[in-house]
């Protein structure tokens, strides 16, 4: 089995998230970009489908930020190859359904018969990148997996629903996979392992163009603030009594 | 499995007109009792550093001292014991219990180096994906925010702005200092100990010293994280820091943290990156008579010694200069003190295995440790290592004793007695 | 705006709550539209649809993600609506984006509401973890994930099944369904529940925890806690939330005596609805709350079991 595991850079939530000038976007420049925190789950959930089955695996992110480090890091887990794909206008970020345009020839290319991704990410306003990919290829797929197995010419996963509902699905080759967990956490990779591999490693990389995005963003901007707790006053019967009304307005 | 030894007796025997029937002349042929299957010791001492694991021969020296020892089946010479009958260390809870206080070291005759042994096995260890992962957590933030506790790097100088004084960023200031302040992770972004980082730059300002700070450039000097086993990610933090610290012109290195004391002593100056560098008790004992220290502190204060300010590098003395010139401190010793301390818990990772070291142990070791603070009828624990303010202050509540003891930095109880931080902090 | 198309989640046979909330969340941003309701299930789950004009339905057993995005696209094609809803949702998240790219219709996803805009329609959609909201243009023919929430299923579930159901022949599928997998019982995954009522070290001993269970009880939630009451062997490990625990983002977070260490809010800042109780008014657990009580929570935590018995009869 071939595996090419799909990655791409998000926003990170932690740093501070800083609006362009018209409102419109996140100042790319000014953020702090980090690997999808599910395609980390993707990745891990493949090399353990590596190790079981002895998949070939080669990991693709576009380039709409600094992508090395996260190839690199992902080439010190046990990725076999890792595909960089550059090209214009990718470092403003790009939309998954034009991130999906570009990765169908891509991934025929590299002869993949699975695909696995993060179920979804912080950014994909427009749709996730599983669905959009799977439409595109026509390859059968599920999202929200947490557990897959090999079975000959087919994945078996194991499809996530509300309240711990499972559903065991076959999924004949070739399929697009988007993971929710990994069955194991995602391994740590020792920074002098990446550093290693820095050394001696290289990236490939692949000229793209990227098709345009479908999706207008009119604003971007923050919640309304609450501004820290609205604090209850009264005795604690009257402050009791209130909260048992917040708790009733948020359904409970 | 040996055989029994065979016993040698003689029907009687008369030593010194003493008659001695069979069975009190009996004596046994010697049995050979050291026939392991050393390959693990073996494959242990196999690793660069971990070398000194086989000179152990069992005096039990460090089991005396090892604070572990106290909460926990746990010291040096057990480990060494486990490893010879066969149980590897690198997969063994042991590893990861050691604090490396330093307080075996000590005592050994055979200078078994615990300091050595356990980062060179953790690494192993972290390579072979076997270290526990809260740990890993601390290294994934370290290495992706330059901070273990996973704070925006952005934020690392935000302290500053509740400071009340005027610190400069290197950056802004673009003009060289004497004092470059390496502030540290937890003095940046814990609230306990962004409280002494306020402190000391204010005593900073009242002394008039010229200082500035990093800020958002300085990262994690990295020195726990080298010792829980990722010399890589100390590596790398060690050379973002040297080349930061090479833009920049200052007479003397300050830190906050022993640990980052530790390194920039020991370690960067292997890297490339050698400084004066002083621990701010250090800086500031020898301006005790410019201080100013006028409002009184009326209490009972005992003093905690950091492992890696004291038992690593030797400075017992600034710290207690600096308490002891504080009006109305009655500074009281505890039992075990000065090259006898003992240790928070906080070092060697511990500061990240807080869930493990409980799975492992009996009691934190910061709980006992205030424990013992207050059989001394301590009314403060004084401590000088960022570590220490969040893992006491914990423990003061996990035992009971909310109320009764009072954890504070050497720089906020100096602050208090200058004046520049109000004496509601003591209440 | 003409036609709206519905997707009716179910799963198991059952249909969810997102299916009742969708057809609600329609009719108040389309009053005038054609409501039509599609899915793929038995012909029992059509009941309680009967808030749709119409239904397009296959009848299907099992669950197959690319059946169920094929059904999508099939009424899509069949209806050419203007606007499609899907729940984000484990179903919606196989049906919605794949159908809309199928049927070459937009997608916009994790929308919260809907408002006018120069005689079409704005969606608002929340990303970035929760820290930003953006205004998207909702060209026509789009598909929309639209968050759990945003209609209300009591409005939308009106009893009986839809006055015209038409049938949609089961699509081929390449997935086939081996079967469910039911939850264990065991002890409680509080990363799965939408209200946790979790204790820290204000709540003082071991036997107070039983207040906890009973306000827990009442609100149909489970008891987490901070790691000092895990520490202290009060609560199994699997309770904790924070660093060193669990990373929960439930519906509500009640923190009763809990100070809030930053180690703490990491594992629970993201719950939809905080409410802090502690007796320090300046614990830190209070910046992240939405409500703040100052209070002994062994005082509070009685008097709000009771309110609740008492607001439920």
């Amino acid at each position: 089995m071939r595996i090419a595991v799909v990655m791409k850079l998000v926003p990170d939530v932690v740093e501070e998230l800083v609006l362009s000038e018209d409102g419109k976007r996140l100042e790319r420049g000014d953020i702090a970009l980090k690997a999808n925190e599910f395609d980390e789950q993707a990745l891990e959930q493949a090399l353990l489908l590596k190790e079981s089955s002895g998949a070939e695996l080669t990991v693709i992110a576009a380039e709409t930020g600094d992508v090395d480090e996260m190839l690199y890091t992902a080439l010190a887990k046990g990725a076999d190859r890792a595909l960089k794909l550059v090209g214009d206008g990718l470092q403003d970020g790009i939309w998954n359904a034009q991130y999906a345009g570009i990765l169908v020839d891509v991934i025929a290319d590299v002869g993949a018969d699975a695909v696995l991704t993060g179920v979804q990410a912080n950014d994909d306003l427009d749709g996730q990148l599983a669905t959009w990919l799977a439409a595109g290829l026509g390859w059968s797929f599920a999202t929200v997996v947490s557990g897959v197995e090999a079975a000959g010419e087919s994945l078996i996963a194991k499809k996530e629903f509300a309240g711990g509902l499972t559903a065991n699905l076959r999924l004949p080759l070739p399929a697009v996979l988007g993971i929710q967990a990994s069955p194991e956490p995602p391994r740590y990779a020792p920074i002098s392992r990446v550093r290693q591999i820095m050394k001696t490693q290289s990236l490939e990389e692949r000229e793209v163009t990227a098709p345009a995005g479908s999706i207008t963003v009119l604003s971007l901007r923050p919640p309304e603030k609450t501004g820290g707790a609205e604090m209850i006053e009264g005795d604690v019967q009257a402050k009791a009594a209130r909260i048992a009304e917040v708790l009733a307005q948020q359904g409970i | 499995m040996e055989e029994k030894a065979k016993a040698v007796e003689l029907p009687s025997v008369t030593i010194d007109g003493v008659t001695l029937p069979a069975q009190w002349n009996r004596m046994f042929e010697p049995r050979v009792i050291n026939q392991y299957d050393i390959s693990v010791l073996e494959e242990t001492t196999a690793i660069p550093g971990a070398e000194s694991l086989g000179y152990c021969y069992q005096c039990g020296k460090c089991t005396g001292v090892c604070p572990i020892d106290t909460v926990g089946d746990y010291s040096p010479r057990k480990i060494f014991r486990r490893t010879q009958i066969g149980i590897p260390l690198i997969d063994s809870p042991d590893l990861w219990l050691c604090t490396t206080c330093r307080n075996c070291l000590r005592v050994c005759p055979k200078e078994v180096n615990m300091i050595d042994i356990m980062p060179a096995v953790r690494e192993q260890a972290v390579l072979e994906g076997k270290a526990p992962q809260e740990l890993l957590t601390a290294f994934e933030n370290t290495a992706r925010y330059g901070n273990p506790l996973g704070e925006a790097p952005r934020k690392r100088a935000d302290w500053t702005k509740s400071a009340g004084v005027e610190v400069r960023i290197m950056s802004q200031l673009k003009a060289p200092v004497d004092v470059l302040w390496f502030v540290e992770c937890y003095p940046s972004y814990h609230p306990r100990g962004k409280d002494a980082s306020v402190a000391l730059a204010r005593i900073l300002d009242k002394l008039g010293i010229d200082f500035g700070i990093l800020g958002v450039e300085e990262k994690c000097a990295g020195d726990s994280q080298r010792m829980a086993g990722e010399r890589g990610l100390f590596e790398m933090l060690a050379e973002q820091n040297i080349s930061t610290l090479s833009k920049y012109e200052f007479e003397t290195l300050m830190v906050t943290d022993p640990h980052a004391y530790n390194a920039f002593l020991h370690e960067y100056p292997k890297l490339g990156g050698s400084y004066k560098t002083v621990h701010y008790t250090q800086l500031l004992a020898p301006l005790i008579d410019q201080m100013g220290l006028s409002q009184e502190v009326p209490a009972r204060v005992t003093f905690h010694d950091p492992c890696y300010l004291g038992r690593h590098n030797g400075e017992y003395e600034a710290p207690r200069r600096l308490l002891e010139a504080i009006p109305g401190i009655d500074l009281v010793e505890m039992g075990r003190c000065k090259e006898r301390s003992y240790c928070c818990g906080g070092g060697g990772g511990g500061m990240w295995l807080d869930s493990f070291t409980r799975d492992h142990t009996s009691a934190r070791l910061s709980e006992m440790r205030v424990r013992e603070a207050i059989e001394y009828g301590a009314e403060i624990l004084a401590v000088a290592c960022p570590y220490e303010v969040s893992r006491f202050e914990d423990a003061v509540k996990s035992t009971g004793n909310a109320g009764r003891l009072k954890v504070m930095d050497i720089s906020e109880l100096l602050a208090l007695s200058m004046g520049l931080i109000p004496m509601e902090a003591l209440a | 705006m003409k036609k709206v198309l519905a997707f009716i989640d179910v799963v198991d046979g059952q249909p969810g709550e997102i299916g009742y909330e969708l057809l609600d969340f329609a009719r108040q941003a389309a009053p005038e539209a054609e409501l039509v309701a599609v899915g793929a299930g038995p012909q029992a789950a059509l009941e309680g649809l009967a808030g749709a004009d119409r239904a397009l339905w296959t009848v299907a057993d099992g669950y197959r993600p690319d059946l169920v995005g094929e059904v999508l696209t099939a009424a899509i094609v069949a209806e050419q609506p203007d606007l499609v809803l899907v729940g984000s949702t484990a179903v919606g998240m196989d049906a919605g984006t794949y159908a809309a790219a199928k049927s070459g219709y937009a997608s916009i996803a994790y929308v919260r509401s809907l408002e006018p805009l120069d005689g079409s329609l704005a969606a608002q959609s929340v990303i970035l973890g929760g820290k930003m909201v953006a205004r998207v243009a909702v060209p026509d023919r789009t598909v929309l994930q639209v968050l759990a929430g945003a209609g209300s299923a009591e409005r939308g579930r009106v009893p009986g099944r839809p006055a015209q159901v038409g049938t949609l022949a089961e699509p081929a599928a390449k997935a086939s369904f081996e079967g469910f997998g039911r939850p264990e019982a065991q002890d409680v995954d509080i990363t799965r529940h939408d209200v946790l009522v979790s204790v820290g070290r204000g709540i003082g001993d071991a036997s107070n925890i039983e207040l906890a269970e009973e306000l827990a009880e009442a609100l149909g939630g489970v008891v987490s806690s901070s790691r000092p009451v895990v520490d202290a062997g009060w609560l199994p490990k699997a309770r904790q939330v924070g660093k060193s625990g669990n990373k929960v983002k439930p519906k509500v977070y009640l923190a009763l005596g809990i100070s809030g260490a930053p180690e703490h809010l990491e594992g629970m800042r993201d719950a939809a609805c905080i409410i802090a109780v502690n007796t320090d008014p300046a614990a830190p657990i209070f910046e992240v709350a939405h409500y703040g009580v100052v209070d002994d929570v062994l005082d509070f935590i009685p008097a709000l079991t009771e309110s609740l018995r008492v607001r439920q009869g």
